[in-house]
């Protein structure tokens, strides 16, 4: 039997709007994913040790605050410090378009602004997280 | 009528209502008749709470701002006054809406981003230096830290001369709301409740004309309730926090003068208008049928709406001008008292000056330039508002009968059912849009091909962050410490007595006591509210 993706959706920050990350948890799931969600106001450490815990094959952070540049070069720091390797990491949110690049530098694999549909999300992971 | 060529499809509202294509009187007597309506300015207020209304007086506009430091924040504010705003809306950085210091490690790279950003009560002093208190009315965005933030306003009031007793003003101060979405809650549930109470009443006791609670519809909505469930949910909260208050011995009238309303609009013209007329006669009913209140100031439902965010789109985003001047429109047509448009860049930042602009212009226009102010409740009387509205508050009184039966609002909240109910329905409004069986124009019809997406970001400013940090050092190092850690004593032994906790407060951020200290001492006494994770 093949193990179901796993998926760790976390909320980083003070940002408390969390329709975004709780849709993507939904259509994850729906696409037969296993999905962890984190909750309100994470640390990145936290963030980094609740990835491994969990084993999980996707880390998506949902960043609507604008704080996306300065929460991922903490977490990308953690995920380094952590040996953290082969996770898929993902940031969605309000991301404008000329911040993506910065992000890739810092280890993100795909970024998802506000208004992506579910299923451009789930087929990127499924053609990246191989079983 | 049942000859194939007037055949249409079946149409229904989000709320659930079905909507008929043609209605005549017999509707409105089917649906319960025009026996509530009533005249404006009279019990139960379908038409609106004063008699005369815009005629008398317009809508107060009131766009929602605050940026960066105080001193920032300040500088907006009377370019706001200047360009004829004539309330002011404020908005709070993260850390401030957490109760946290801007030194805190968590606050990183959020100071002053979606708000000011306040430590202490010299940041309070200084964004409001020079603007009359009375003259502009004041209304904070602050619900976890409210106690801290409004402690802090007061003080600053008192300082400056002001009479408590007659200070007027209001704060948002909504935790059940946090809790089902917008997610800036500190502490558990009860605690959250009696810190309410203790504010209802602080104010029903000594700022008598301040309005200490605004309950939200609001973020409900936004986070995914349909218009029905929007009024059912808000006016249970509302009914919450009075029944919590009333079992301190408060008077109901006085209580109720204290609630205001902030509601969404986006979505359907006619269903919103119908949501308000419908909710304001159920809250005047509800309280005098079941309270016994009997002060108009009480039974009339005083509101902020004009803004829904969630109907902005971030493709193609001058089409947000358009569907604010729509969502203006219909706060008008609705009654509403004050008005605060989401600027068209609000799906993704705060708003530029310029969109802030465009948003007041906006509103001007209506008020002066297509007669919107010209004669009250325009849409009243029709045989279709009057049925809708009739339906509507039938509608809004099953949701909250459900959710009494499910034992009430608070519970609800506590265990997270309302949120994963909220939550589902998010997912399919969602789904339904990505499908295109929901229409949003640029979004899944009408679409462009976009060029790279050049929002105008509002900048991070770690000059100004670093400001923020030396000034709080800075206060820190210059008060009479010693009189600040009493201070905060005095404020833990209230919180462990379950005396009212106001008092305490105003007199330790008086002595300059942050909000984060005070916080960090009802985290101590209280804990940390902890999310029940449900789907």
């Amino acid at each position: 039997m093949i193990k179901p993706i796993r998926a760790l959706i976390a909320k980083p920050g003070l940002d408390g709007h969390d329709v975004g990350a709780k849709l993507v948890c939904r259509a994850l799931m729906n696409a037969g994913m296993e999905v962890v969600y984190t909750g309100l106001r994470q640390s990145p450490p936290a963030i980094a040790k609740a990835a491994l815990e969990e084993d999980v094959d996707v880390l998506g952070l949902s960043i609507l605050s604008g704080a996306h540049l300065p929460l991922c070069r903490r977490l990308a720091e953690e995920i380094k410090l952590r040996g953290i390797d082969r996770v898929l990491w993902l940031v969605g949110g309000n991301i404008p378009d000329r911040d993506n690049a910065a992000l890739a530098e810092l280890g993100v694999d795909g970024v998802f602004p506000t208004g992506t549909q579910f299923d451009e999300m789930v087929t990127f992971i499924r053609e990246r997280v191989k079983r | 009528m049942s000859d194939k060529k007037n055949e249409v499809p079946p149409l229904f509202w989000d709320s659930g209502l079905e909507i008929k294509p043609v209605y005549t009187a017999e509707d409105v007597e089917n649906s319960g008749g025009l026996e509530s309506v009533g005249d404006p300015g009279n019990y139960p207020y379908t038409r609106g709470i004063h008699p005369m209304m815009y005629r008398k007086r317009p809508w107060t506009m009131r766009q929602y701002s605050g940026f960066g430091t105080a001193a920032e924040t300040h500088e907006r504010f009377l370019w706001l006054i200047e360009n004829g705003q004539t309330g002011l809306n404020v908005a709070f950085d993260l850390p401030t809406q957490c109760g946290l210091d801007s030194d805190d490690e968590m606050a990183a790279g959020e100071i002053g981003r979606v708000g000011m950003a306040v430590d202490s009560l010299a940041d309070m002093e200084e964004a409001f230096a020079g603007i009359d208190l009375n003259k502009i009315t004041v209304s904070l965005t602050i619900n976890g830290s409210a106690v801290a933030i409004m402690a802090m306003y007061f003080a600053m009031a008192r300082k400056r001369g002001y009479d408590l007793a007659e200070l007027r003003g209001n704060s948002q101060n909504d935790i059940l709301k946090e809790f089902i979405g917008r997610g800036t809650w500190i502490f558990p549930v009860e605690p959250s409740m009696r810190l309410v109470g203790d504010t209802m009443e602080f104010c029903a006791r000594n700022v008598p004309h301040y309005s200490p609670v605004s309950v939200c519809g609001y973020h409900i909505r936004e986070s995914g309730a349909n218009p029905a469930q929007e009024m059912a949910y808000a006016l249970s909260i509302a009914r919450a926090y009075i029944d919590h208050a009333l079992a301190r011995g408060l008077q109901i009238d006085a209580l109720a003068a204290g609630i205001t309303f902030n509601f969404d609009i986006h979505g359907n013209l006619w269903e919103q208008v119908a949501k308000f007329r419908a909710g304001r006669r159920l809250w005047a009913k509800i309280l005098r049928e079941q309270y016994g209140a009997s002060n108009p100031r009480g039974l009339r439902l005083r509101m902020i709406a004009g803004g829904g965010g969630g109907g902005l789109t971030i493709q193609q985003p001058e089409n947000n001008i358009a569907r604010g001047a729509y969502y203006a429109l219909i706060s008008a047509l609705s009654g509403t008292q004050t008005m605060a448009l989401c600027s068209y860049d609000e799906a993704y930042t705060i708003p530029s000056e310029h969109a802030a602009k465009l948003s007041l212009r906006t509103m001007q226009i209506l008020m002066h330039e297509i007669g919107l102010c010209d004669t009250v409740d325009p849409l009243g009387g029709s045989w279709f508002m009057e049925t809708a509205t009739n339906q509507m508050e039938t509608r809004i009184v099953e949701l909250m009968h459900e959710l009494e039966e499910q034992g009430g609002i608070v519970q609800a909240v506590a265990t997270g059912r309302v949120q994963a109910a909220v939550n589902a329905q998010a997912y399919e409004q969602e789904r339904k849009i990505q499908s295109g069986q929901i229409k949003k124009v640029g979004v899944n019809c009408f679409v462009e091909e976009e060029k790279q997406r050049e929002v105008e970001f509002h900048p991070y400013r770690e000059d100004e962050a670093a400001k923020q940090i030396e000034r709080l050092r800075k206060i820190r190092s210059e008060r009479d410490g010693v009189k600040v850690d009493k201070l905060l004593l005095v404020v833990r032994a209230a919180a462990e007595s379950g005396q009212n906790i106001m008092p305490a407060i105003m007199d330790a951020v008086e002595s300059y006591a942050t909000v984060g200290e005070v916080c960090a001492v009802l985290k101590d006494v209280f804990g940390t509210y902890r999310e029940p994770i449900r789907f």
